[in-house]
């Protein structure tokens, strides 16, 4: 009743809204690390297909951007109203 | 290596006695209480659409590049005039044309932020029809005009002389234009169809490439934040929508409105209704993607040099000093980066728009 009151009483939208594009922030981090990971063990492995694994790795990355730059426009917009 | 540490070494120093004395000046100065600075126009100014192209400020004076409006309002016609009339009004102030009360509402405003109103006689805000050549208009003819001036010539000397010798500037829009067509084009779509579509996959990748470009280059002309608007971005995946759907093959729809599944999934339509949201969903994940990714870099470096301001504004202007020293540093690598983003965002737009085309007009393959 009291969590109730409090919560009608401010608007927690912006602080909200930064705490879950810190959360996206973290999956974003996590995929990458895991695209980065299996690329260098992949380079490690068999270096003359270098060239090709670095560039698979910046496509995927690009993806995983897209996905969590979803989420960020998804905070700024209710960051903003 | 030593000289780069020794470069870390005294620009670090440096930083550090800036700081000393900056906390020692605002120390003394705290009798007056510096401005508050005001962020969020700052930053949503420079990354969002104007009427007028702000260049500078001298001495109070904003010296701007005024683009023209263009509207047509239901009663009383076109209208098109500077937009020096109606981005200098104060509060509260109209401007008066051809009969039509003009204004622009701030950005704060609930109803139409930074847009252009018309003030009817009965005191109501309305929107006009609005075809003003703004800021992001300016920079899409600029890139526009680009790309004709840097690929027509090539064309027209390949097509004067196709055996001779070619030139520097020749090699290089092949180069270019073959990194596209052999890298991205030609391993997605089918060969008998390239020539069909190369066209317009060549013409949205550089179309991004260098409109991103651009929008990094902080001077007059090329500072417009074009591919960061949902508008334009929209657009383009319109386009590519387009060129998958209206072109598809027999062999693509019937595998979208009646699948190889059992009955029960097509006769009540899950897979075919499931199948039309797919092809929608794509080309809206590519408007995002660019928009996000674009606007994002923007706003991050915009942040990184409104830093500068706050900490003047909160300490004073030595502490202002010391913070544009670490600002300019994370500026110059965060738009180091927002180069090789302008490159991947393009090629990751046209990639996707070839593999859509090239799922678009796969012959079956025969048994």
């Amino acid at each position: 009743m009291l969590l109730s009151t409090i919560l009608e009483a401010a608007s927690y939208g912006p602080a909200i809204a930064a705490v879950a594009a810190a959360i996206a922030v973290i999956g974003a981090a996590l995929g990458l690390g895991k695209i980065g990971q299996s690329a260098m063990e992949a380079i490690a492995r068999q270096p003359e297909a270098g060239g090709r694994i670095f560039t698979s790795m910046i496509i995927v990355g690009a993806f995983v951007e897209g996905v969590t730059l979803f989420a960020i426009v998804v905070c700024l917009l209710a960051g903003q109203g | 290596m030593k000289t780069v540490l020794k470069h870390i070494t005294l620009w670090f120093a440096l930083a550090c006695a800036l700081f000393a004395s900056g906390q020692s000046f605002a120390q003394e100065t705290q009798t007056e209480k510096p401005e508050k600075f005001d962020s969020k126009s700052f930053i949503f100014g420079h990354t969002g659409d104007s009427y007028c192209y702000h260049i500078t400020e001298i001495n109070g004076e904003p010296i701007c590049v005024w683009l023209p409006v263009i509207v047509k309002c239901k009663e009383t016609g076109w209208h098109c005039f500077s937009s020096k009339h109606v981005c200098e009004l104060k509060d509260g102030e109209t401007f008066e044309h051809k009969g039509s009360q003009f204004f622009i509402e701030p950005i704060k405003a609930d109803k139409y932020p930074g847009k252009l109103v018309e003030v009817k006689a009965d005191g109501n805000l309305s929107r006009p029809f609005d075809i003003s050549f703004t800021k992001n208009a300016f920079g899409i003819f600029l890139v526009c005009a680009f790309l004709l001036a840097f690929f027509l010539p090539a064309a027209r000397m390949y097509k004067k002389d196709p055996m001779g010798q070619p030139t520097k500037y020749q090699g290089l829009v092949e180069w270019l234009t073959y990194m596209v067509l052999d890298g991205i084009i030609r391993p997605n779509v089918p060969e008998n169809k390239v020539k069909k579509f190369a066209p317009y996959l060549l013409t949205v990748f550089f179309f991004i490439f260098f409109a991103n470009l651009f929008g990094l280059i902080p001077f007059f002309p090329f500072g417009a934040n074009v591919t960061g608007n949902l508008s334009i971005t929209l657009v383009l995946a319109l386009l590519t929508y387009f060129f998958v759907n209206i072109f598809g093959n027999k062999h693509y729809w019937k595998d979208i409105l009646w699948p190889d599944v059992p009955i029960f999934l097509k006769a009540i339509p899950i897979m075919p209704i499931i199948e039309i949201i797919s092809t929608i969903t794509k080309p809206f994940a590519l408007m995002v993607r660019l928009f996000a990714n674009i606007l994002a870099g923007h706003i991050i470096i915009m942040v990184l040099m409104a830093l500068i301001f706050i900490i003047g504004g909160m300490y004073g202007a030595g502490m202002g000093g010391v913070m544009s020293i670490v600002s300019i540093f994370m500026t110059v690598f965060m738009t180091a980066m927002e180069l090789l983003v302008a490159y991947i965002q393009a090629y990751v737009f046209t990639m996707l728009s070839s593999i859509f085309i090239g799922m678009a007009q796969q012959e079956p393959e025969h048994e």
